[in-house]
This record gives C-alpha cells, sequence and structure tokens, in this order.
C-alpha cells in the first residue's frame, strides 16, 4: 500500500511543480535606501487570476513589475533574491530580458496606446517579432481584439487613431496588444483604475475569459475587485507579504488580523 | 492671545490694500503693449521697405526676366538679372548642410533622449549650447582656413572659394539646433508609452525607432524644416568661403554665390544708391524672405498638424 502511494504522491508533486508560473525566494529591492519588498516568497500558479492587493505603497505594483524585470527602468532599484519564472532565474546575468517580456505580457494603470491607428498597435509587437506577413498580421489583429472584447466595436476603424477610443477602449487594446504575442503570463497593474464602472466590468468579464488559456496577476486597490475575480490573493503591506492563500479562504477567514482589519476596511 | 494677534494682520492686510497704488495695475499692460506693438511695426515697416524698394526694381526690370533667366551679372556693362544662379548656389549649399545636420543632429537627439543617463546628457547639452553660440564669422573663417585646405587635400578639384565646405560648415553649425528641437519633441513623449513598448519586449532601439520617433514626428520635421530655413538664411559663412560666383552649376567644388552672399556684396558698396543693382539686392532679399518665411510657416503647419495627442 505504502509502496505504491508514494510514487503517486510524488507525481502530484511533480505535476504541481509544472504548474507554478512564478517562484519568488527572498525577493528584496530597494529603492535607493528605502527597501520597498522584504523576503517575498510567493509561487504563481498557472492559468489562475493571482490578485495583490494592500494599502497605497505597500509594494504591490513594485512586485508586479519585477515579475518582468520593469523595475530595471529606474536606476536607483537594487535587488537581491531570486525570482523564478519557469525554472529560470528572471535575475541571472544571462536570461533575455527581451524575451522574458516576449512571454510576459503587461498592462498598465493608464491604458498607454501608442500614438499609431488601432491595426498598427495591436500589430507592433508580432511585427518587431519578425512577423511580417500581411495575412497573419491581420489575422492576429482580429483574433486579439476579439480576445480582448473589442472587436465588435472597432472593426470598421482599423486605421483610425487609438486615441480616438474611449479609455475602456483604450484599455482593452492594451491588452489586445499584449495578447497579439501570445504571452503566456499577463500582469495587470491596476487596469481598471482610470476607468469609469462599466468599462471596469467589461475588463473585470475580460480578465475571467483570459484565465482560461493565460496566468493572470492582477494588482488592485479594490478589494471588491479581488474577491470578484481571483483564485488567490496575495494582501501585501510595508513591503511584505502578510497572507497569501485561496481568495474565498482569505474573505471570509482571514488567519493575520492586520488582513481582517484591511479587508473589513478599517484601514488602507 | 491668538485672536488679536489674527486681528491686527487683518486690520494691516486691509490698511495696506486700500494703499496699494494702481498705477502698476492700469499703467504696466499699456506698457507691455506698447512693446509688443515695437516688434510689430518694425516688421511690418521692414515688409513695406522690401516691397516699395523691390517694387522700383521691378520697373527697371521684368519679372519674367527675374524668374527664368539663368544669368545673373548686375555687374556687366549689359547686365543681367536672372535670380536662378542664387537660389541654386543657396539651395546646393542648403542641400549640403541638411545632409550633415539631419543624420548627426537626430542621431544626437535619439542618443540624448533614449541613451544617455542624466549625467551624460547634463554634460553635453551645454556643450551643443556652446556650438550653437559660436559667431558664424568665426565658423566662416573656419571653414575657409581649415575645411577648404582639409578637402583640398582629399578632392584636388576643389578651388579656394566653393559650395563643399561652406555646406558642410554650416550643416555644423545647424546640429545643435536639429539636435536640441528634436530631443525636445523626443523626451516630451510620455514616459508611459516607451514602458508599454519595453514591456512588449522591444529592445531600446526598437523603442527609440519604432514608437519614441514615430510619436514625435511633428517635432523633429518641424525641426528640420527650420534647420533648412537657418541654412538658407546663413550668410556670413557662405560669404567668406563660398565666392562670388554666380552660377546654375551643380558642381559643388568650384565657387558659387548665394542669394545671401550676392546681398553683402552690394551692400559693401559696389553698387551706388538708386541704382537698378541697388534695388536688385531688396528683390533678392524678397525671394530670400519669401523662402525663409514659407520654411517658417510649413514648420508651423507641421508641428500643429501633425499635434500627437498623448
Amino acid at each position: 500500500m505504502i509502496a505504491e502511494k508514494a510514487p503517486k504522491q510524488m507525481q502530484e508533486e511533480v505535476k504541481a511543480e509544472e504548474k507554478i508560473v512564478y517562484r519568488a525566494e527572498q525577493l528584496n529591492l530597494w529603492y535607493g535606501e528605502d527597501q520597498a519588498l522584504k523576503n517575498i516568497d510567493m509561487d504563481i500558479q498557472e492559468n489562475e487570476v493571482t490578485a495583490i492587493i494592500g494599502p497605497s505603497g505597500c509594494g504591490k505594483s513594485t512586485y508586479i513589475k519585477t515579475l518582468n524585470r520593469m523595475t530595471e527602468m529606474i536606476p536607483i532599484v537594487r535587488t537581491s533574491g531570486r525570482v523564478y519564472y519557469r525554472n529560470e532565474n528572471i535575475f541571472d546575468k544571462k536570461y533575455k530580458v527581451e524575451e522574458l517580456r516576449t512571454k510576459v505580457g503587461m498592462v498598465f494603470q493608464k491604458p498607454n496606446p501608442f500614438p499609431k491607428s488601432i491595426y498598427e498597435n495591436v500589430v507592433y509587437g508580432p511585427k518587431i517579432h519578425g512577423i511580417k506577413d500581411k495575412k497573419l498580421l491581420d489575422e492576429i489583429v482580429e483574433r486579439s481584439l476579439k480576445g480582448a472584447a473589442l472587436w465588435d466595436e472597432v472593426k470598421d476603424r482599423l486605421k483610425e487613431n487609438a486615441f480616438g477610443l474611449s479609455g475602456g477602449q483604450q484599455q482593452r487594446l492594451c491588452i489586445a496588444r499584449c495578447l497579439a504575442v501570445e504571452p503566456d503570463v499577463i500582469l495587470m497593474d491596476e487596469p481598471t483604475s482610470a476607468l469609469d464602472p462599466i468599462s471596469t466590468l467589461k475588463i473585470e468579464e475580460l480578465v475571467q475569459e483570459l484565465k482560461e488559456n493565460y496566468s493572470i496577476v492582477i494588482v488592485t486597490h479594490n478589494m471588491q475587485q479581488a474577491g470578484r475575480i481571483s483564485d488567490k490573493t496575495a494582501f501585501f503591506l510595508n513591503g511584505e507579504v502578510v497572507e497569501y492563500d485561496n481568495t474565498d479562504t482569505m474573505f471570509s477567514s482571514p488567519q493575520d488580523k492586520r488582513t481582517e482589519d484591511y479587508i473589513s476596511g478599517r484601514f488602507g | 492671545m491668538k485672536e488679536p494677534m489674527n486681528h491686527s494682520i487683518r486690520e494691516l492686510i486691509a490698511e495696506k490694500s486700500t494703499r496699494r497704488t494702481k498705477w502698476a495695475e492700469i499703467m504696466m499692460p499699456k506698457f507691455f503693449l506698447l512693446c509688443a506693438i515695437i516688434s510689430i511695426l518694425t516688421t511690418i515697416g521692414i515688409v513695406l521697405t522690401l516691397f516699395s524698394e523691390t517694387f522700383s526694381f521691378f520697373r527697371e526690370v521684368s519679372i519674367l526676366e527675374f524668374i527664368t533667366s539663368a544669368e545673373w551679372y548686375p555687374l556687366h556693362n549689359d547686365p543681367s538679372y536672372g535670380i536662378r544662379p542664387l537660389i541654386t548656389g543657396t539651395l546646393v549649399i542648403a542641400a549640403i548642410a541638411m545632409c550633415i545636420a539631419i543624420p548627426i543632429g537626430l542621431a544626437t537627439a535619439i542618443y540624448l533622449s533614449e541613451y544617455a543617463t542624466d549625467k551624460t546628457r547634463r554634460t553635453i547639452k551645454p556643450i551643443l549650447e556652446v556650438l550653437a553660440g559660436i559667431p558664424t564669422i568665426v565658423y566662416g573663417f573656419f571653414a575657409l582656413t581649415f575645411v577648404t585646405p582639409l578637402l583640398q587635400r582629399f578632392i584636388p578639384d576643389v578651388s579656394i572659394y566653393n559650395a563643399l565646405s561652406p555646406g558642410l560648415v554650416v550643416g555644423i553649425m545647424i546640429i545643435p539646433m536639429v539636435a536640441s528641437l528634436s530631443e525636445d519633441a523626443m523626451s516630451a513623449v510620455p514616459r508611459s508609452m516607451r514602458e508599454g513598448a519595453f514591456a512588449l519586449g522591444s529592445t531600446r532601439f526598437e523603442v527609440a525607432v519604432k514608437v519614441v520617433l514615430p510619436a514625435a514626428l511633428s517635432g523633429v520635421i518641424a525641426s528640420f524644416v527650420l534647420a533648412v530655413s537657418r541654412a538658407i538664411g546663413e550668410t556670413m559663412i557662405v560669404t567668406v568661403a563660398g565666392g562670388s560666383n554666380p552660377t546654375t552649376s551643380l558642381d559643388v567644388t568650384s565657387a558659387v554665390q548665394t542669394m545671401t552672399a550676392y546681398i553683402v556684396q552690394i551692400s559693401l558698396g559696389d553698387a551706388g544708391y538708386g541704382t537698378t543693382e541697388y534695388y536688385s539686392i531688396y528683390a533678392v532679399g524678397m525671394t530670400l524672405f519669401i523662402f525663409t518665411l514659407l520654411m517658417n510657416v510649413l514648420a508651423h503647419f507641421i508641428s500643429k498638424r501633425f499635434r500627437e495627442v498623448y
């Protein structure tokens, strides 16, 4: 009996291991002298929505930006520890950051389309990665815009400038731009904070659909949003992960007093 | 304790405000308006003079000859007034200058806005501005006594006065202008747009060339057009190093004459007041004015029309 069970268990562990997209080990980050992330140990699961919540300045945006190394854009940033993406340490000197960012897309707080046509925005990614076939690009545009639930609204004006779209449409265009290179993970940094409630709802529904094919990490300062759309939630406070659990568990019976206080709206 | 203190300050202010003189509010705007009017009046005056003297010129020489004739010999016994050689000389030099200024200026702008660290930028920008502050007569002698002999060493055909040398030096002179204006336009592209491009896996070069440059294109092109305008109007360098040989030939190794250099030549006393050749400088000046005006209007139009709304 015991001998039979052991390999099965091991198999399950291996399976679980495969399903981990990101693993952070002892991740620390400083802005100059200020430490923004403290000893973060956190796994991100495949095909799940992981929400990061916490008050302003708790390090949630900083954390998500280390996952595609966007923090490097700020010269005074220093990091220590390891972040594994699919079992490779992204801080490794040999690791190619452009490859990482091709597989890991990002949607920002404020919609940031390029000042080009809707079409050109979507094909930007595929084009820089060498896809030139016009028919294939047309296909990518349709598929990506459909994936971002924007196709019906813009299919007749693909050649128009992206700035003519509403804020919510621009944000979905940014998601489409991200989908165009068929990433593995999508990082979303407060994607609805600049949007009206109806656009927010659309993005939330979209996140639910995207989960089928993508692993999503979403930073939000809106706890209800985290509750609505995520499978797992991590609560950040002062650069530390206070609690990380299944969203249902966390919202119904938080383990830490601080999590409870935050979720019940006593601070933040 | 606090109450009376507050009270007295309030009273003090009330007192001051009644005593405040109103002349600054009434007189100063009038003075400012006067200053604004002075520059407008000067411009109108210049344009009027230009028009009336040009008109005097065209009473003696037909506009048709001025535009169509390919010969410019105002000081001959049988003078000929075809503006084309002067325009050719001007455009040849402007073209050579732009061949230098556009690539180098643009590359400098891209480097400064996309690659350089803050410290490097703070070092290079003032140096560029020094380059922009050198008097053009110094550039002129630099062209004549340094660049021309250097060119002669490689291309024996180059004569002492030629189009190539001043063209190159005018180009060097306007590099800072192209670089500085283009860099301003590129730096104005919001950071979020660069982040968006980096997040899609772009390299730094791709971000610069495929996102930032297109986004800043209106400002960049406007800087090119203003630079052309500057090159066309440039006087000292071409007078010192370009020679005074009006020709429609495109041979850059021999002497030419630009519109500006011709005006200098006549202004220095080759022609008596009231003669046809005297009036001719106004006609040439008018042509020059039209060229640079068109360029400036074009630059204005481009930067307005293609202004990106971020």
